[in-house]
């Protein structure tokens, strides 16, 4: 499989990154090498083999729904890049 | 010699004679990282102030009261993709630039709790993304060795910091090699435990599913030491495992008789530099002299590790960086409206291995392509941890080389991404299988340090540790990197 230049550019609005020019030529070019090395992966037959999403034995691990003390709020908006009475502010998501 | 190059016990002894302070430990190590690190470049934050008030606590209340821990007053370097209350966290990443982490990562908080010094913030790959620690947004790290090498990745910071005598240990974390890596080409002793032995509460997170913790040490009792002090379970983690934590130093006896040591012909063959192969062989003959019995092994399905790895760490990678959006921390650069804001904060704050990582895990998740490669990826990991399985039940151990290679130098693979990842074809299958790996210095290869890799079964830990610092008692230490070569 091939990833084509147009791929590329749909992938990167996918993941919210702004490609200039060298990097999607780049891009395609070498994400093309590496899927190369993945389609290795084909010579193998998985056919009924589990897939690993994680190697320990767990799964949903539960708690108690107790209260715990929380960040008070001047830490949690320490590093919010703006900020108006105690809320994050960005631009606005709805226009017009 | 050095403060800072000697035993635990010896300055753990010296400190309660009074014959030492914490202050002078912490000085020591200010004054070796004014001398060094602007040729290192190990450190991207040193806390001078906060790490002579600290010492000064720690004087005080050791001057009322009786005995210390080990790690009491030990100058420590942490990787910066472990959050430190008050001290910046860069991830090395413009991205994460301002970041102020409001909590400890709980190793971090531990340490503290072990009256340990914090001193500084690690250099690093931008997010954990490298092997070579050129991909740092900030400047690359130079190996004390020869400054025109590399010192690995991705805690390349942590392992050239403590091969350089700037800090007593480190901690690093190791997604594909990260931890071993760097020891193998700096001369140090590099643990990745078992995933899930120590929190992961604080990291930031790469790839979940391989993320793990842990210390770089001048040597193995340290590396003992440190994991004692960093490992169990945390209910801040839920990956965090249940398990009892053993005591690893009573583990540290010298004694390998009887233990049953398999080498896989994989990570002995095509790609293994000859040098690199026959300080193996050399290590392996010193471990069955002492009683070990040593043989061949396959693990049939390592050499698809490589690709598998490159998959699934991408994918997991792509979805945990998602968050790094500009909205509630980091870098936030405009744009025309709030989609652009992402972009614009993504696209100038992401460097190019980053972003080349992103773009990849991206598209092996994207409808379409999700079955023929990320599941497929999933697929095989599944054979390479059964290929381990098999080998464990009749083996104590694995053994080879940590690195193909002895480091190499800087500029030299930061143009072929393919090249770069290749070399961590030994590393990688640990991580994927989730067990937990050592490198340990196994000799000097035209002037630069060679790693031996333990691998070992799921939390035997204490097993890594007792082979290890075997082998190290057998063996003559490494002498000190003389910081020789020039700069590239």
């Amino acid at each position: 499989m091939a990833i084509t230049k147009a791929e590329v550019e749909h992938v990167a609005d996918l993941a919210r990154l702004t490609l200039t020019e060298e990097e999607k030529v780049q891009f395609t070019d070498q994400l093309n090498r590496i899927l190369q090395m993945a389609d290795k992966l084909s010579e193998l037959d998985t056919t009924g083999i589990e897939p690993t999403s994680h190697v320990l034995p767990m799964a949903n691990v539960m708690r108690e729904d107790e209260v715990r003390p929380s960040l008070p709020l001047e830490k949690v908006l320490l590093n919010a890049p703006d900020q108006k009475d105690g809320l994050i502010r960005v631009p606005a998501v709805f226009e017009g | 010699m050095s403060l800072l190059r000697e035993s635990l016990q010896g300055i753990h002894s010296r400190l309660a004679k009074k014959e030492i302070t914490s202050v002078d430990l912490v000085q020591e190590s200010l004054k070796r990282i004014q001398e060094v690190d602007g040729d290192v470049r190990a450190f991207l934050l040193v806390d001078e102030e906060g790490a002579l008030k600290r010492a000064k606590e720690l004087d005080e209340k050791y001057s009322k009261e009786g005995t210390r821990g080990l790690l009491a007053s030990l100058p420590v370097g942490v990787k910066d993709n472990i959050c430190t209350e008050g001290l910046t966290t860069t991830c090395g990443s413009q991205l994460l630039a301002n970041y102020q982490p409001v909590y400890n990562a709980t190793v971090v908080e531990k340490l503290h709790n072990a009256d340990a010094i914090t001193i500084g913030k690690m250099n690093m790959d931008e997010f954990a993304m490298g092997s070579s620690n050129e991909n740092s947004s900030f400047s690359p790290v130079h190996n004390p060795w020869d400054l025109s090498t590399v010192p690995g990745g991705s805690s390349g910071g942590s392992a050239a910091a403590v091969a350089a005598g700037e800090v007593y240990f480190a901690l690093g974390s190791d997604t594909g090699g990260s931890i071993r890596q760097p020891a193998a080409f700096t001369g140090t002793v590099g643990l990745k435990p078992t995933y899930g032995l120590i929190s992961r509460y604080g990291l930031v997170a790469f790839a979940s599913s391989l993320d793990q913790i842990g210390p770089l040490t001048k040597n193995v009792e340290d590396s003992a030491y440190v994991l004692q002090a960093i490992a169990g379970h945390d209910r801040n983690d839920s990956t965090s495992a249940n398990v009892e934590v053993p005591d690893y130093l009573s583990a540290l006896t010298g004694d390998v008789k009887g233990l049953r040591v398999g080498v896989p012909k994989e990570m002995m063959g095509e790609g293994i530099d000859p040098e690199v192969k026959a300080l193996v062989q050399k290590s392996l003959a010193t471990l069955e002299s002492m009683g070990s019995t040593i043989e061949e092994v396959s693990l049939p399905h390592s050499e698809y590790a490589v690709a598998t790895y490159y998959l699934i760490a991408p994918a997991e990678a792509s979805s945990n960086l998602a968050r790094f959006d500009g909205v509630r921390y980091g870098v936030r650069r405009y744009g025309e409206n709030l989609i652009d804001l992402y972009h614009e904060t993504r696209s100038k704050g992401f460097g190019p291995e980053v972003k080349r990582r992103i773009m990849l895990g991206t598209y092996a998740l994207s409808s379409g392509y999700y079955d023929a490669y990320y599941k497929k990826a999933q697929q095989v990991r599944t054979l390479i941890a059964q290929d381990f399985e098999q080998l464990f039940a009749k083996y104590d151990v694995i053994i080879g080389p940590t690195t193909p290679t002895t480091a190499f130098k800087l500029n030299e693979r930061i143009d072929d991404p393919m090249t770069m990842y290749a070399n961590d074809m030994c590393t990688i299958p640990a991580n994927l299988a989730g067990l937990p790996g050592i490198s340990v210095p196994c000799g000097l290869s035209n002037g630069l340090p060679v790693g031996l890799q333990i691998i070992g079964k799921p939390f035997a830990e204490a097993t890594l540790l007792r082979v290890a610092h075997a082998f190290e008692q057998a063996t003559d230490r490494l002498p000190e990197p003389k910081l020789g070569g020039s700069r590239a």
